[in-house]
């Protein structure tokens, strides 16, 4: 074998070359020639491959950084018009016992009136199931409680609001609700896949002056942002609602149909909005701290607690005063109500300072 | 085409760049996220044992947990179930066994039992850690009767004197005891009768299900006792709880009736969620077995149920969750039940009263007011006829209720 002057003795083309099956003389010389040509031909590929491959590396590298860059304005987007002290981990707790035994009377009438609670209960018919179970268990128990759909259901009544996207129907529940809340002050806006406690509700927003904005829940953080989980349920006072009335009226800062790339949860979108209101998430806890809002079942947070607190699972596991559970299936939920609402220890009396009486048309509770 | 070709592998490649390093900021993102929740925000700080355990303190004395405070909740009024607790004593014993100890049995020793006056775990073998009674048996179904004699023998013999009644329950039974004293106090532990979960079949005046518990008053058990020494009783079934309703009846004892006031049952046989939503195939065993009407749906239970049975541990914590602590601020129950005579309240009143008439009682001596809500209150409507007056300030509406009107509210409370 013999290779021509010059010729790089790279692997492939020494495999051309053994290929070509040439030894000696003549045919070699052609084999050699056409070697040369392959060779060249492949060392032409190869710099087409690695002219390739090296745009390919820098198209990887550009739409690196291009993603880094969206993603950064979108967080300084969100961060910049943020107003006061936004790091400060909002907490709300009920009213203390003590401080509710020495209102006066005309305090507690006026807070007995202004407790009442709006449920907007975002539904759609792919729920049904547990649509009719909040319609036959915990939505009876607010001063009024309205469907909002996406498309409507023979079985079940509910306000259509013909939407399929999800952040533009909360926005035309909310409004909805705004305009039709009568004299209640408070607005709980939740899925049928939450249960919600409201007597628990009532009490935890007892001393809070709904004129004033709130927006309460179990909150979570995204990056700058803190907002309500929806899962668990969300609380607005008739304040927050005028607010955020307001601000969807500008397209910029609160769009119905997002620019980014991707959709951000509504629950995200409405976090954002009321910031640029001036309103912040607060997480409802009770006066240990421990959270009233849920999103996981009773006997998943149970079980969590038998895992991490054998010696004591229920101390540690859930509240006493706990608002809303997530994830229950509909005769789960007849057992939860049956539990909340019916089985109690003889002889164990809490002298509660308000009564709450039990809805005309149901016999679940 | 080369051009092109590159373009394409540029373009390739920016779209390959841009979705790795989105996931990857997902990620990043959630983990940061994460490890701030990790840092004890939403999980509230696990409690040491000073605060808020149950006021409870357990004297062991041999296999025996005998219980010297009542658990109580704080900002609760327990003078009630405290003076239950020592009026009507009940002596709890477990039916377990030594492979039931950490996987069932612990969960009862954590929750319901420490409600009994005295609480028994009988085991077939003794073990001083746990605590369990060495009952000298086998184990297994075919053993349940002879474990069943022998514990109400080592109940009775060994602490006969600090108990007026005596319950049986497996490990897989939830009970609420606090109930269950509820329904005694209407009775002496002399009477010789028993309660429990009523079946029909094979005896005359039926027999208590095993499995939801059932409990024996002192002379029923001095009876049971008695009806093996002088050879009335058999000493061999497979049935225990057939057997024993049979040798109750050939001692004289009576089945009694623990249905509440609206005769709803208290003791059941299955878990909460097939009594209350279940629909029994109408060939189930349970139909032909129930002694009393069977109801279906929310009826089926008493507010004042006294035992569920198939619970397991996840259950019997959720339960011990809904009975004693989650409940709704205010909540003005349907039901509420009379005041058992034996209780010295009632013996000032000379009468059994509900429970809201004595709050009422209550409120108006100390003059707290209570406001009440109706949820969906309409607007008033004064109606022609009114079954009750309304305090000044309120009106009647559609349902006959008192709805506040004006901001005028006085102390007065009206009576439902």
């Amino acid at each position: 074998m013999r290779w021509r002057a010059g010729e790089t003795d790279s692997r492939t083309d020494t495999t051309f070359l053994l290929f070509s099956g040439c030894v000696y003389g003549n045919e070699c010389d052609v084999v050699a020639s056409k070697c040369e040509q392959s060779s060249v031909l492949l060392k032409e590929l190869r710099s087409s491959m690695m002219s390739e491959g090296s745009s390919f590396m820098k198209g990887l590298i550009l739409g690196g950084i291009f993603c880094l860059v969206m993603s950064f304005f979108e967080t300084f987007n969100s961060g910049t018009h943020s107003e006061g002290h936004e790091h400060l981990h909002h907490h709300l707790k009920p009213v203390s016992k003590d401080e509710l035994q020495k209102l006066s009377e005309s305090q507690m009438s006026d807070w007995t009136l202004q407790v009442r609670v709006y449920c907007l209960i975002m539904v759609t018919p792919k729920l049904l199931v547990h649509w009719a179970t909040a319609n036959d268990t915990w939505s009876k128990h607010c001063d009024k409680s309205v469907f909002y759909t996406s498309e409507s259901s023979k079985a079940l009544e509910a306000i259509d609001l013909q939407e399929q996207d999800e952040w533009a129907r909360l926005r035309k529940a909310i409004k909805h609700a705004y305009e039709n809340a009568g004299d209640l002050r408070w607005f709980f806006v939740a899925r049928p896949t939450t249960y919600a406690i409201i007597e628990n509700l009532k009490y935890l927003v007892l001393d809070k002056d709904p004129s004033q904005p709130f927006y309460i829940g179990h909150t979570e953080k995204s990056g700058e942002l803190d907002y309500v989980e929806y899962d668990s349920g969300i609380v607005l006072s008739y304040e927050a609602m005028r607010r955020l009335i307001e601000i969807f009226k500008d397209e910029d800062r609160c769009p119905e149909r997002g620019h980014a790339l991707w959709k951000t949860p509504e629950e995200k979108q409405l976090a954002t909005c009321l910031k640029y209101t001036g309103v912040f998430a607060e997480n409802g806890e009770d006066a240990q701290g421990k959270g009233l809002f849920n999103k996981k079942s009773v006997s998943s947070l149970i079980s969590d607690s038998m895992g991490q607190n054998p010696a004591d699972v229920v101390e540690a596991c859930c509240s006493d005063m706990a608002i809303t559970f997530g994830g229950m299936s509909p005769s789960q939920i007849q057992v939860l109500m049956y539990g909340v609402y019916r089985l109690r220890p003889y002889g164990h009396d809490f002298h509660d300072s308000l009564t709450f009486l039990p809805p005309n048309d149901s016999d679940n509770d | 085409m080369k051009a092109g070709n590159s373009r394409c592998a540029f373009s390739l490649g920016f779209l390959v760049g841009s979705c790795t390093l989105y996931i990857f900021l997902r990620q990043v993102w959630f983990e940061k996220s994460f490890g701030w929740k990790r840092h004890g925000k939403s999980n509230p700080p696990p409690l040491g044992p000073e605060q808020n355990t149950p006021n409870l303190t357990w004297r062991v004395e041999g296999s025996a947990l005998i219980n010297l405070k009542h658990p109580h909740q704080p900002g609760e009024d327990g003078h009630i179930t405290d003076e239950l607790f020592k009026k009507v004593r009940i002596l709890c014993w477990v039916m377990t066994g030594p492979s039931n100890l950490q996987s069932k049995a612990r969960h009862v020793k954590s929750t319901w039992s420490r409600h009994c006056n005295v609480v028994l775990f009988m085991s077939s073998e003794e073990d001083r850690s746990f605590p369990t009674v060495g009952l000298g048996t086998g184990e297994g179904r075919d053993q349940l009767y002879w474990k069943t004699i022998r514990a109400f023998h080592y109940a009775l013999k060994n602490h006969g004197d600090e108990a007026d009644w005596f319950l049986k329950t497996d490990d897989d039974t939830f009970v609420v005891v606090d109930n269950l004293r509820w329904i005694l106090s209407n009775y002496t532990a002399e009477q010789p009768i028993y309660f429990g979960k009523r079946f029909k079949p094979y005896a005359k005046q039926g027999y208590m299900s095993g499995g939801a518990g059932y409990v024996l008053s002192k002379e029923a058990l001095r009876r049971f006792v008695e009806g093996f020494s002088t050879k009335v009783c058999t000493h061999t079934s497979s049935v225990e709880d057939l057997a024993m309703g049979q040798c109750l009846e050939k001692m004289g004892v009576v089945a009694g009736d623990s249905r509440d006031t609206l005769h709803r049952e208290t003791f059941h046989p299955f878990i909460p969620e097939h009594h209350l939503t279940g629909k029994f195939s109408k060939t189930f065993w349970y139909w032909n077995y129930c002694f009393y009407p069977i109801v279906e749906g929310p009826q089926c239970c008493s507010d004042l149920a006294v035992s569920f049975h198939y619970v397991d541990p996840v259950l019997m914590y959720t339960l011990e969750y809904y009975t004693y602590r989650l409940r709704p601020y205010g909540y003005r129950h349907r039901y509420q039940p009379p005041v058992p005579a034996v209780l010295s309240l009632a013996s000032h009143t000379g009468k059994p009263t509900t429970e809201a008439q004595r709050l009422e009682e209550r409120v108006k001596e100390k003059s707290v007011p209570t406001y009440t809500m109706n949820p969906r209150a309409e607007k008033v409507k004064t109606t022609g006829t009114t079954s009750h007056k309304c305090c000044p300030g309120e009106k009647h509406n559609r349902q006959k209720h008192c709805m506040i009107v004006n901001m005028i509210v006085s102390s007065c409370v009206n009576p439902e």
